[in-house]
């Protein structure tokens, strides 16, 4: 990061505190902005300060005075306000980094990262190889779910005598767990045509990509589908068998249903994960957004194709996460009101 | 008169602790057997076992003259005759007090949706709680649960029903609403064997106690025997320090 030099000792910095709570100084130097942004730093003074010390003041008279209960509640209100301040105050000064960042070297950072031209005219194309990780996450993910229940499924199987199903499931999840997704991407798709086996050989690029991203988050998945099964209490299953509901009644009917509302956030994380691996695809030759803004970049000498990429997928991600943030305060909630 | 329930020479341990050794009883239709005893002696495991939630190691198992311990036995159908209830309730919190007691039978029984409902209303108003059938067990208190988990076990027609210590979770002033329904049923002749720890109570419903004391029966008989005038050193220290108990 190249920063413009020299004009730290224009201004003493504002440390983070109660005593950044000043109020704005009317002796700040208020030159002509010019190329040098340090001027604006006179913006990150929180006038939120104001109240702090007058609060504060307010208290010290009312202690003179002898009213120690009204002194107390103006203190506290004080320090709310002085917190509130320093927090407001080292929030802006972070801002004003990021500003400086981007405006650093003539402004060099954002030609070379949001330059508009680059971005208004790449973006056909970005949008284009967009819809190939789109369609390949959206495809991926509906296979996903019933894979990894089946998965998840033979790994619970009950009884000594499905020991070898088990131990072929672990072993499954444990090898796609700990090969980097990019790698079984590229053994996949490169891999099978070379071979020249029977059915894989002759599926395209994009199919073999979709089943390496299913091979992969399936096993990520039947990881979550079999701890939010076995984290329904054993009683529960108890008074099912107890009934004389079978192993597979009692997992339909009182453990899945219970199972699954704890399943569906770790879910949406591991997709969230899945949305963001399709841009692995592009080491495969596949034309997708971030492939395709690569190209973009050798071009023009200019990372904004890129970055349009990334805000592309990070658009696509936010929903989902709030989503989660949602479902799992919901469950903080049930489980504190039945506690 | 063939006994309904028969336990012979019946063990079980978990790793190195054996919990039970060598249990032997007899309970012939329509009687109540009581299992009382200090906490861990093996009450609780025995009521499993009896219904296969645990297996057994030794020894073998007879519900109305049929064998059901060992491999090969169809443990769906020896647990359609023989209902539990738990300490703990354990009713499905994701269902409906109506869904909780029609579920079984529709599912293992077969029956339609109306003939399993028309049961548990028959069930649910007998025990006072059909306005509640459309509530979640969450909504209920502790000895309302407790009742509509009994009914649940019900449902099914067991010959014999296992109560376990169900009175132990609830606070005191609701035992009595459960307890009462289990002096209903052994008034009408349902066969039971109940853990608990309401010596009051077991006096009053049952016909033969079992006092277990560390995994083994060490004395049985009819309650006046047993809760009165017990044979047993062992009975006795337990009983004086119940009695304690109760004075404090």
């Amino acid at each position: 990061m190249t920063v413009t030099k020299g004009d730290h000792g224009d201004r003493p910095q504002r440390a983070p505190g109660p005593s950044a709570a000043v109020p704005a100084s009317p002796g700040t130097p208020r030159g002509v902005p010019g190329s040098r942004p340090w001027p604006y730093l006179a913006l990150l003074i929180p006038p939120t300060g104001i109240p702090a010390v007058r609060k504060h003041v307010a208290a010290r008279r009312a202690a003179r005075s002898g009213d120690n209960f009204t002194a107390r509640a103006l203190a506290a209100e004080a320090t709310t306000w002085s917190w509130y301040s320093a927090a407001l105050a080292f929030t802006l000064l972070l801002a004003a980094f990021a500003v400086l960042f981007l405006t650093a070297n003539d402004h060099a950072v954002i030609d070379k990262f949001f330059n508009p031209g680059v971005l208004r005219s790449s973006a056909p194309e970005i949008l284009r190889g967009f819809l190939v990780n789109v369609e390949l996450f959206l495809i991926a993910e509906v296979l996903v779910l019933p894979w990894a229940l089946f998965v998840a499924c033979l790994r619970m199987l009950p009884g000594p005598a499905s020991r070898p199903i088990r131990a072929l499931a672990i072993g499954y999840v444990d090898l796609f767990r700990g090969l980097p997704a990019v790698v079984a991407i590229y053994l996949i798709a490169f891999g099978f045509p070379i071979a020249g086996l029977p059915v894989l050989g002759s599926m395209t690029g994009f199919e073999l990509c979709v089943l390496a991203l299913v091979l992969i988050y399936g096993a990520y998945v039947s990881e979550v589908f079999r701890a939010g099964l076995q984290s329904v209490h054993w009683s529960q299953a108890a008074a099912a068998r107890s009934l004389g509901l079978s192993y597979v009644q009692t997992l339909r009917h009182v453990i899945a249903p219970q199972a699954i509302r704890r399943m569906i956030p770790p879910l949406l994380n591991d997709f969230i994960g899945l949305q963001k691996d399709t841009a692995l695809v592009s080491f495969v030759g596949l034309l997708d957004a971030f492939n395709e803004s690569r190209i973009v970049a050798s071009n023009e000498f200019n990372l904004s194709a890129v970055t349009g990429v990334g805000i592309a997928f990070v658009l696509i991600t936010i929903p989902t996460a709030r989503l989660v943030d949602r479902l799992t305060a919901r469950d903080a909630r049930r489980q504190g009101s039945r506690a | 008169m063939t006994a309904l329930l028969a336990l012979d020479g019946v063990g079980k341990r978990f790793g190195s602790n054996e919990v039970l050794r060598s249990v032997t009883l007899e309970l012939g239709e329509h009687q109540v057997m009581s299992l009382i005893g200090p906490s861990g002696c093996g009450k609780s495991t025995l009521l499993r076992c009896i219904n296969a939630l645990e297996p057994i190691d030794t020894g073998v198992i007879h519900i109305g003259g049929e064998r059901v311990s060992g491999p090969g036995v169809d443990l769906n159908r020896l647990r359609r005759e023989v209902g539990i209830v738990f300490q703990s309730y354990n009713l499905f919190p994701h269902m409906t007090v109506l869904d909780n007691v029609t579920l079984a039978p529709r599912r293992v029984l077969a029956w339609s949706r109306a003939e399993a409902e028309a049961r548990a209303e028959q069930l649910l108003r007998r025990i006072g709680l059909w306005e509640k059938a459309r509530e979640y067990p969450e909504r209920l208190s502790g000895g309302q649960q407790q009742r509509v988990a009994i009914a649940r076990a019900l449902a099914m027609g067991p010959r014999l029903l296992l109560l376990d210590e169900i009175t132990s979770a609830l606070d005191p002033e609701l035992v009595g609403e459960v307890l009462g329904i289990v002096r209903e049923l052994a008034a009408e002749g349902m066969t039971m064997v109940l853990a608990t720890h309401e010596m009051t109570f077991a006096r009053d419903v049952s016909d033969i106690v079992c006092f277990l004391a560390s995994g083994t029966i060490c004395e049985s008989g009819p309650p006046d025997v047993v809760l009165s005038n017990p044979q047993q050193e062992r009975t006795r220290a337990f009983l004086h320090r119940i009695l304690q108990a109760q004075r404090i």
